[in-house]
């Protein structure tokens, strides 16, 4: 098993990189910087970090005055207290203006676990992805994290990037090169394609390693940026592999599926099946647990490959 | 009538208030009651808008627009330029007409209110009209985005002044007391806020609709230094808004006491024209009281 990192320390330190590459870094926390990592950046650039209490919807505006003089604003919080809590507010103050914020929200998925429903973002992406112009990235591990965070700093434009709350096993290496917009084959395979995002893409590693002793080889996309998506690498797995399967920490409707059959229909119409979570709220309980009762393991990505290989060979 | 202080010479550039607009009270009146026949015809001739709040808050941008901001508008992002957010978007066509009056942009274009393709958009848009800073319209915002940039200019070393607009109603949103709060908090003290208090929301009344009193008492429970004037009287608003800037160490508001409609006799205080505009019939009335 390789090593499990955290990627919200991965986001803090990176942040604290920045902060010494950039003076125009600015972090804003809403009272959630322990858990969101950006206390880190705090500590070392006081001047250039404001705590604004418990004020997500203030929190954002501040962000784009901030952004229309000038700076790069990074804004934290959990990620269902943004976008959902300030859809307004980042609709009129970031997105619609085009203004450089970057909001980077910890707490993802149902992996958040224990908290429950009230702190399990599984709508999040369906509205980032609804603002025109956004940018929406979800790396799948901590270096990942890194290069993402330090890629959107690098671009001018409103960011939406979701990081999960566990530790997550290191699917990359330290030379890895990110490329925004750029989907990355991490396996490659004929018989089907797992398109995954965020820790699913663990969970489709170890399912493709699974299937491989039954003789099914997969390809394996990591679909780090959401939007815009890699339509040219969606329509060569459709065309190569003739089968896809999604897997996302996230309702089906509005995220990683919903954009992966919006392409495929219109350039090329394949089998599709998708791993997310159906139509319901997450309760309580481990983060493991959690991930096999919505449908969201490795053996749920094993099923879905499985069901829609059926479906291709009967075409 | 009035004079711009400093031409567009670099040498001004480094004059503290070099491009100030020193209007006197006298012009400012003449001005205010342009800035209302603008109002009128824009909306009439879109045939939809806001007046009510565009009449009340008149005065309020003369004072600021001809008086107070240190603006250039042949370079409407000059980094050193006082900032106004109206974040009360409804009156878009105010500020439209204010700016360009100012000479923003050509007072012909202030007809192409509301028209497709037009760079006057139904309420204002920062990615769409020179000097517009704040895409508003949705209300409750403004407060907080202009705290950001006023954190921007402190953290910048630069000693710009940030001005918003708000209207009465506007102050039922919960984010505009966030914002009170923050502002505090952060000692933001290059920030003024200024209210429309023309005690009507677009159903009502504020005290029947939701009552905001003790209204100046929640200003100074949240840690501001308040003003109050009456919003119509240019003298008053001048000597509040330079009384502002001297205060330090916590951030200032202006309540301004207004009428809505005011200068209209059917609009004021009726809160049908909030988001009504005048009939043709209505539309040479409104001009002949406004000659």
């Amino acid at each position: 098993m390789p090593q499990e990192v955290s990627i919200r320390e991965a986001y803090g330190q990176t942040l604290v990189e920045l902060g010494r590459e950039n003076p125009d870094i600015i972090v804003l926390d809403a009272d959630l910087s322990k858990s969101t990592m950006t206390y880190l950046f705090g500590r070392e650039f006081p001047d250039r970090f404001f705590d604004c209490g418990i004020t997500e919807q203030n929190m954002i505006s501040m962000a784009g005055g901030l952004a229309a003089s000038g700076k790069t604003p990074f804004v934290s919080t959990f990620a269902v207290f943004a976008p959902g809590r300030c859809f307004d507010q980042i609709r009129m103050s970031i997105a619609q203006p085009r203004l450089n914020v970057k909001l980077v929200t910890t707490h993802g998925g149902v992996t958040v676990g224990e908290d429950g429903t009230s702190h399990h973002a599984i709508e999040d992406l369906a509205l980032a992805g609804s603002y025109p112009g956004f940018t929406i990235i979800v790396p799948a591990d901590a270096i990942e994290t890194n290069r993402a965070v330090r890629a959107a700093a690098a671009s001018n434009g409103p960011f939406y990037i979701r990081l999960c709350r566990p530790k997550v096993p290191l699917v990359f290496d330290e030379g890895y090169h990110f490329t925004l917009g750029k989907a990355t084959t991490m396996r490659e395979g004929r018989d089907a394609t797992i398109i995954a995002m965020g820790l699913m893409v663990g969970e489709a590693l170890q399912a493709t390693a699974n299937l491989k002793k039954a003789g099914i080889r997969c390809r394996v996309l990591n679909m780090a940026t959401l939007k815009p998506i890699d339509e040219q690498a969606i329509i060569q797995a459709a065309a190569e592999t003739g089968a896809i399967v999604t897997a996302e920490e996230h309702l089906e409707h509005g995220g990683l599926g919903s954009e992966v059959a919006l392409k495929t229909a219109k350039h090329y119409p394949v089998p599709l099946e998708t791993v997310a979570i159906k139509d319901t709220y997450a309760k309580s309980g481990k983060p493991g647990e959690l991930l096999v009762r919505y449908g969201l393991s490795a053996g749920d990505i094993e099923q879905a490959v499985k069901s829609v290989i059926k479906k291709k060979t009967r075409g | 009538m009035s004079q711009i202080n400093g031409s567009q010479s670099s040498a001004n550039l480094k004059k503290a208030g070099a491009f100030l607009y020193s209007a006197s009270i006298a012009d400012m009146e003449a001005i205010a009651r342009k800035l209302r026949r603008h109002i009128i015809s824009m909306i009439g001739g879109a045939a939809s808008g806001h007046p009510g709040g565009s009449l009340s808050a008149v005065e309020i941008i003369t004072a600021l627009y001809f008086r107070i901001l240190r603006q250039k508008p042949d370079d409407p992002c000059w980094p050193n330029r006082d900032r106004f957010i109206l974040s009360k978007g409804h009156a878009a066509p105010l500020l439209y007409a204010a700016l360009a009056e100012r000479g923003y942009f050509p007072v012909d274009e202030l007809l192409t209110l509301r028209q497709l393709d037009s760079r006057l958009q139904g309420h204002t848009d920062r990615t769409s009209t020179p000097g517009v800073e704040m895409s508003g319209g949705s209300l409750g915002q403004g407060l907080s985005f202009a705290i950001g940039i006023s954190l921007a200019g402190r953290l910048n070393a630069e000693d710009y002044n940030v001005y918003v607009l708000m209207g009465d109603g506007e102050c039922n949103e919960g984010q505009v007391w966030e914002a009170a709060m923050a502002a505090a908090h952060f000692k933001i003290d290059n920030l003024t806020a200024i209210i429309d208090n023309n005690g009507l929301q677009l159903d009502g009344w504020n005290c029947d609709i939701m009552n905001l009193e003790p209204f100046k008492e929640k200003w100074r429970a949240f840690g501001w230094h308040v003003l109050e004037v009456d919003g119509h009287d240019l003298t008053q608003l001048v000597d509040a808004m330079e009384q502002a800037k001297r205060i330090k160490g916590q951030p200032k508001v202006i309540i301004a006491h207004t009428v809505k409609g005011r200068g209209v006799s059917f609009m004021e205080n009726n809160p049908d024209f909030h988001g009504k505009p005048p009939d043709a019939a209505q539309i040479e009335i409104a001009l002949k009281e406004l000659a």
